[in-house]
């Protein structure tokens, strides 16, 4: 009997890369992905900006061409849905009956957008944003006079926001925190994303809270904390998602906020992998796990995962990077932004076209937010990265002075 | 197109730091034209994947980053050498006479 295959769970952007990768890798025994969504794998960034607004097309996501997986023998399920994992057995069982022996396994469950348990959740016109069909979706409503309320204030809230501000909408931003974005990016970056949405027109309600969607099958408010009701004819949940973690909890594999894996993307069972969104990895340079959600964590921890399936032994060690796009305006983080106590500024956004905030914790660098014009502040946030990376305390005096060339420290 | 190179002025040979890059439009082109360790080099000033400037990117050595995701080129090559850039950057001929620096483009642009 042939070997069973290299299985992949997961047919998005991580689980699609990491088929690449064992290509890549010269693995040439079977491999098998399997994905829910009836979609080829794509990159989902493009969602919250170009494809929402027209500028780019669901074709114009896809990671590979359609031929590229006939074409290497990468088997695809799409629109397949994977029940349950029997370890003993090693193999998959489908929510249609079907079975799948594996001989190994990567899980690339990514996750699901939150929604809103209040009263009128089931409302039409009240929607989430996550895949190519919640995008066309959301495309479909988000048009010229639409009042499109968005409860929640971060990246992709805020894009989503700049989006339907371009397609002519009158749109508010609902947040339950004090700032916006502020689970990613320092106080002072958040107010001028803040004052340019303001500037754009769009309404926003810091500190408040939904408590319930109103309308008569179709939603027409949002009822906020306090009495306040906001006109909607599409309300917008972007508030996060949840790590599919079903299947490997159901395996009994270690779930702690997603799939506990080691920085070699290993979980506690030697012939199951995890990667993405989905997977809550230990990182060496920071010494705990952490969960990523962003392209950058589904490109490169989706590779290492795959070279690490066939026998190899690397560990992920990459600084985190993120950017999102707002208006003109695009937003980069390197590194993590939950713990630091120092702030350094360097440049302006009004004179130089750019700013970026150094975080230093304990004088070290540990994260670099940039908002810039275009790709502005692209260049000084690949150098942080590298600085991040180093561990070395940079002197502060240098990052503050837009005269000094951020790279000459990556000699020091 | 013509095969006839026509040689466009860029810039002072010193006003690009070594490791570094200066963007040059012309017609309703864009370029990137560098300076690196061992050379001056020009490529079109677009990044392959998507559309962001690369005369934004970081030099080191003889790789430029793209500043909006990250793809790296080999700058002499062009060469798309990690993801997500997978289609290669065109290349252009310099060359450096009396202290300026010069890229040859095909005689209609």
């Amino acid at each position: 009997m042939a070997d069973p295959p290299l299985v992949i769970v997961g047919a998005g952007h991580a689980g699609g890369r990491a088929a690449q990768a064992l290509r890549h890798a010269r693995f040439d025994g079977p491999v098998r992905l399997v994905g829910a969504e009836p979609h080829l794998p794509y990159e989902r960034p493009p969602l919250s900006k170009g494809v929402l607004v027209g500028d780019q097309q669901p074709a114009d996501c896809a990671l590979n061409a359609p031929d590229f997986y006939r074409d290497r023998q990468i088997a695809v399920d799409t629109g397949r849905r994977v029940a349950r994992i029997e370890r003993a057995r090693r193999q998959l069982v489908f929510a249609d009956g079907g079975r799948q022996p594996y001989r190994r396994l990567l899980l690339t469950t990514g996750g699901r957008a939150r929604r809103l348990p209040i009263a009128g959740a089931e409302l039409s016109g009240v929607v989430t944003l996550r895949s190519i069909d919640d995008c066309l979706a959301l495309r479909a409503l988000v048009v010229p006079g639409a009042a499109v309320a968005i409860v929640g204030g971060g990246l992709i809230g805020l894009e989503v926001a700049a989006g339907a501000v371009k397609r002519g909408c009158a749109v508010t931003v609902i947040e339950a925190a004090p700032t916006l974005m502020g689970r990613v990016v320092p106080a002072e970056i958040a107010a001028l994303l803040h004052d340019r949405h303001s500037r754009e027109g769009v309404r926003i309600h810091l500190g408040a809270r939904p408590t319930g969607f109103v309308g008569d099958g179709r939603v027409e408010a949002v009822d906020l904390e306090g009495g306040d009701r906001i006109p909607a004819d599409v309300v917008v949940v972007a508030i996060g998602i949840t790590p599919a973690v079903e299947l490997a909890e159901q395996a009994g594999l270690e779930v702690a906020n997603g799939i506990v894996v080691d920085a070699g993307c290993r979980t506690s069972d030697p012939d199951i992998f995890a990667a993405g969104d989905a997977a809550c990895a230990f990182h060496p340079l920071y010494g705990r796990h952490i969960r990523l959600e962003s392209w950058q964590n589904a490109e490169k921890q989706s590779v290492l995962a795959a070279r690490n399936m066939i026998g190899g032994g690397e560990d992920h060690t990459e600084v985190p990077w993120m950017w999102s796009d707002q208006y003109d305006l695009m937003l980069q983080v390197s590194g993590l932004t939950d713990r630091y106590d120092d702030t350094v500024r360097r440049g302006s956004l009004a004179d130089d076209g750019r700013v970026v905030q150094f975080l230093l914790d304990g004088g070290r660098l540990v994260a670099a937010c940039g908002l810039g014009v275009g790709t502005k502040a692209g260049r000084d946030i690949r150098v942080a990265q590298r600085l991040i990376a180093r561990g070395t305390p940079p002197d502060p005096a240098a990052l503050a002075d837009p005269a000094v060339n951020l790279k000459t420290l990556l000699r020091a | 197109m013509s095969d006839e190179l026509s040689w466009h002025l860029v810039c002072e040979a010193d006003e690009i730091d070594d490791e570094d890059v200066m963007p040059f439009d012309h017609g309703d082109r864009a370029y990137a034209v560098y300076r690196t360790p061992s050379g001056y080099y020009a490529t079109d000033g677009l990044c392959t994947h998507e559309v962001a400037t690369l005369a934004d990117g970081l030099v080191l050595g003889e790789i430029i980053e793209c500043p909006m995701h990250q793809g790296r080129f080999h700058i002499p090559s062009g060469k798309a050498k990690s993801a997500p850039a997978c289609v290669d950057l065109r290349t252009h001929p310099v060359k450096v006479d009396d202290g300026k620096v010069y890229i040859g483009l095909a005689g209609d642009g």
